[in-house]
């Protein structure tokens, strides 16, 4: 588990606003309730569950940037369909994915797959990845 | 298929890539422009667009909508892909068109007919309808059905004479496009699916995305790599088995593409 120090500076800063420009959300409309967490089908491995994601993103910590869980999240819109707030995560996780690419540069290399996984794979899943993990197409 | 049913598709002139995800940041124009522009083609050959993929259908769902309640967006993209589209085209997956325009009873009628041409049925077969995600979320724009009870598979599944079965993961995801980063996560989740429809007793699993068919299909020789009581369980595209109930010709539908064969199972029951 991460440890993060709060300040009323990174809570006013440029991330949050970054944020909720990216995602169109209003962030402290979430109360931590944590159904988005309980029902994600990814939050096993991820290092941060979903409900801590935005706690981070309203606090403007970047270390969330650095957290597995923008990159697992597959935008399957589970928790979305649950927040009792109707708070997008799936668009939070874009904005947060396209920060993070913005100042990382791209997640996934072409270079970096395997040839012969890429010759059976469908390209649905090639391009949706791509789509998600290069600044290009977001 | 919708030939034998009645029903008249024509093929999209000009059609090009949606782009296999809705794009979630708001200032992200640029990925609009390639599913708006399959809608301009659709719109200027007919007033709506069938689709067999759950993934074109969100896509292009969801961007229609954004066309049609951003009157200024529209105009820019219009502006960008010289167009005119006005957000008056319907969206439909072909499973919307089997229970809106055709009926399930319509259908169930044809699958009593085929059956006594050809004596055979699906009755017995038990069958776990997967939903996934993109077909019904987010229930606001998509509205084909409950988000997260939803019955279209499972009255679809009635008309063709099967047993529908309940199980716990029929509206989680399987891991999507995870397969191009994170295969053993998307091993791991299709895992919990079929784990899941097999312990309520299904032999067949079907699904209405080709993703989900992929990964469900494709990852099974590594989870009974994983897990030594894994029996696989083959995964049908919901036409293969319509086919298969109004008794058509299926020699040809690929059979042998499947990772894990239908064929035994099939032939149980007398298919």
């Amino acid at each position: 588990m991460m440890r993060a120090r709060l300040s009323g500076e990174r809570i006013k800063g440029d991330l949050v606003r970054k944020i909720e420009e990216f995602s169109g959300q209003n962030l402290l409309a979430c109360n931590q309730c944590g159904k988005c967490s309980a029902g994600c089908p990814a939050a096993a491995v991820m290092d941060l569950l979903p409900n801590q994601v935005i706690r981070y993103a309203q606090f403007g910590l970047e270390e969330v940037l650095e957290s597995n869980s923008i990159w697992i999240c597959a935008s399957c819109q589970t928790c979305y369909a649950r927040c009792p707030h109707g708070v997008d995560l799936p668009r939070v996780m874009e904005a947060l994915r396209v920060i993070a690419l913005e100042e990382g540069g791209d997640y996934l290399r072409p270079q970096e797959l395997d040839e012969d996984e890429v010759a059976e794979m469908p390209q649905l899943a090639i391009i949706g990845g791509f789509r998600k993990y290069t600044l290009m197409g977001g | 298929m919708a030939k034998a049913l009645g029903l008249e598709l024509e093929e999209l002139q000009d059609w090009n890539c949606c782009g296999a995800t809705f794009p979630l940041a708001m200032d992200n124009l640029l990925a609009i422009t390639g599913p708006a522009r399959v809608l301009v083609a659709a719109r200027a050959q007919s007033e709506r667009i069938a689709t067999l993929c759950a993934i074109c259908y969100n896509v292009l769902k969801r961007t229609n909508h954004f066309l049609q309640c951003d009157a200024e967006k529209r105009e820019r993209i219009n502006y960008f892909i010289e167009a005119e589209y006005a957000g008056d085209l319907r969206v439909q997956h072909f499973l919307e068109i089997l229970r809106d325009e055709l009926g399930f009873d319509a259908l169930k009628q044809r699958v009593d007919e085929a059956r006594e041409t050809t004596g055979k049925s699906l009755a017995g077969l038990k069958v776990a309808p997967y939903y996934g995600c993109l077909l019904l979320r987010p229930q606001k724009e998509m509205q084909l059905d409950d988000a997260e009870d939803p019955r279209i598979m499972e009255d679809l599944l009635d008309a063709l004479g099967c047993e529908a079965v309940d199980f716990s993961h029929r509206v989680e995801c399987c891991g999507s496009y995870l397969l191009v980063t994170s295969a053993d996560l998307v091993t791991d989740m299709s895992y919990a699916v079929l784990e899941s429809a097999i312990r309520s007793g299904a032999e067949l699993l079907v699904t209405a995305c080709p993703l989900c068919q992929y990964n469900l299909d494709s990852r099974q020789e590594e989870m009974a790599r994983q897990h030594p009581d894994f029996k696989p369980l083959p995964v049908l595209y919901f036409t293969q088995l319509m086919g298969l109930a109004l008794g058509l010709d299926s020699d040809d539908w690929g059979w042998e593409l499947h990772h894990v064969d239908p064929r035994p199972v099939l032939a149980k029951y007398g298919l």
